[in-house]
């Protein structure tokens, strides 16, 4: 079975606070949700699937569907970190063509500034999990880890940390679009390469923004997207990958979207050179550069060289990616970055983007999650979507 | 060098891999590797991630090896370099290199094992220049 053209992308929302000390979780959720049903001109009383991480308060979905007031046929909780919402809109699909459900809602929220939480430089120790006694004390964050998958993509390739500036250069043109993005600011190669070093060779420029916030997505069958009085975004396929250390055969090169990328692209029937806009999670502009490898937009080991020039940057560029500021300048809400790519990409596909970022003819569109580490395990997802 | 030591969290053993830290507080390295399937694994386990066999052994690792990669914290109070370090056995695992200067690491550096102690728990392996 496949989803090609059996759910279509009705309504989105991306929540406009970046620093939410006023709201609860489950607030930021749920005034997430009623953006993307009204959006798409739908109601709570139309939702019979949800979706949600690992960001939802208590018991998920359960706590969720409680405080929303949904009435479910179909519930998933999918956790791969910061790509689950990627991940969600394809099991939405999935579900949607198999008949378990007809509106299918996603939400994320998420309070880390509020809460004043270290979220890249603070190592995390998640309990049980069995890794931990082998890797926590060593002090393995965020930052440090993603750093070691850029010193390696260095060493191998030969990648520059003026070519990774490049990336975070284009998120601040595109930025300064974005009336809502927490770095409106412009800078250049030079501004990032000489911004502080975090954890070597990843500067501080280098690095994705620490936001508050939210967002949704409303995923739902043919019959009912052809109802409502919006432009039509199409799943046509979709791939998710984990990665992990591989029994100790580790290889920061590469990342999941080695395999999820040719599974998306397969069933979409589509391939990189007919994607006219790109949405990469760009936690570290390290990210960004090999997922754009793994994905197939140029050769392994010349990300550094596609993504120089301004070659990312909507209108000059041939690859226009992240319009809104990516989680480089605009917003990263939860520390999860997947659904607001998904947000992005639809805005393009609508026509909705900044008319100063807006790509021209945007008939297909990608967005790509990664969440976890490069450094360590993380889930890859990708999505390829068609306005028709 | 840093004046000041970072202090390293106490590793918590579990039934499945007592002995690894046991052989650590002696100073011993060991790594997982499977009678079935002959591959070393890192880090060790009951049932082996390449055949899923449960006939999984310990084996002494000699302790030499070479930085695959690293990357030195610099916003921390006690600086200190994360590594994943690439064992003579042809695992890779996760260390810290230490007792050097943290501006001298390069990816291919061969280092040796150094135990060292954790607040509380078994020492733990890291790695300094051979």
């Amino acid at each position: 079975m496949t989803i090609k053209g059996k759910a279509y992308i009705a309504g989105i929302f991306e929540h406009p606070t970046r620093k939410a000390d006023d709201k609860s979780l489950a607030q930021l959720h749920a005034e997430s949700a009623r953006g993307a049903l009204a959006d798409a001109g739908l109601t709570r009383e139309d939702v019979d699937g949800y979706f949600c991480a690992g960001d939802a308060p208590g018991l998920g979905g359960l706590s969720m569907a409680d405080y929303m007031g949904l009435k479910l046929r179909h519930i998933d909780t999918t956790e791969t970190g910061g790509s689950s919402y990627v991940i969600h809109v394809g099991h939405a699909a999935e579900a949607i063509a198999a008949g378990k459900c007809d509106v299918a809602l996603i939400t994320l929220a998420g309070r880390p500034r509020a809460e004043g939480m270290a979220t890249g430089t603070a190592p995390r120790n998640y309990g049980a999990a069995p890794d931990v006694a082998f890797e926590f004390p060593f002090g393995p964050t965020v930052v440090n880890q993603y750093a070691m998958a850029a010193m390696r993509h260095m060493h191998q390739y030969g990648t520059t940390s003026q070519q990774l500036a490049w990336i975070k250069v284009a998120a601040s043109q595109h930025a300064q679009h974005n009336p809502l993005a927490l770095l409106r600011e412009v800078v250049t190669v030079d501004e990032v390469v000489n911004s502080p070093m975090i954890s070597d060779p990843l500067h501080r420029l280098d690095c994705c923004v620490i936001t508050d916030g939210g967002g949704a997505i409303v995923v739902v069958k043919p019959e009912i997207a052809k109802r409502l009085n919006r432009p039509r975004v199409r799943v046509l396929g979709a791939g998710e990958a984990v990665k992990h250390q591989m029994g100790g055969q580790v290889d920061l090169t590469y990342t999941g979207a080695m395999w999820s990328g040719p599974r998306a692209f397969a069933e979409a029937g589509v391939t990189p050179a007919d994607v006219k806009y790109v949405s990469i999670y760009d936690s570290f502009t390290i990210t960004v550069l090999i997922t754009l490898e793994d994905l197939g937009f140029c050769a392994k080991g010349q990300g550094g060289k596609l993504v120089s020039d301004g070659n990312l940057i909507s209108g000059t560029g041939k690859l226009p990616f992240n319009t809104d500021g990516g989680g480089l300048c605009n917003n990263h809400p939860a520390n999860r970055g997947g659904l607001t790519k998904v947000v992005e990409a639809v805005r393009q596909l609508r026509g909705e983007a900044h008319p100063k970022v807006q790509v021209k003819n945007c008939n297909i569109a990608l967005a790509h999650g990664t969440g976890g580490s490069l450094g360590t395990r993380h889930g890859s997802a990708t999505l390829i979507m068609e306005r028709e | 060098m840093a004046g000041q030591e970072r202090k390293i969290p106490a590793p918590e053993a579990n039934p499945e891999t007592r002995p690894f830290w046991e052989a650590a507080a002696q100073g011993r390295l060991l790594i997982g590797k499977c009678k079935a399937c002959g591959k070393p694994h890192y880090y060790p386990r009951a049932l082996c991630p390449f055949c899923g066999s449960d006939a999984t052994e310990w084996v002494q690792s000699g302790g030499g090896g070479s930085v695959y990669s690293y990357s030195v914290m610099r916003r921390v109070p006690v600086p200190y370099a994360l590594a994943y370090v690439t064992l003579d056995e042809g695992v890779t695992m996760m260390t810290n290199i230490v007792d050097c200067d943290l501006d001298a690491i390069r990816i291919g550096q061969r280092v040796r094992v150094v135990f060292k102690p954790t607040e509380g728990g078994p020492p733990v392996p890291m790695f300094s220049p051979a």
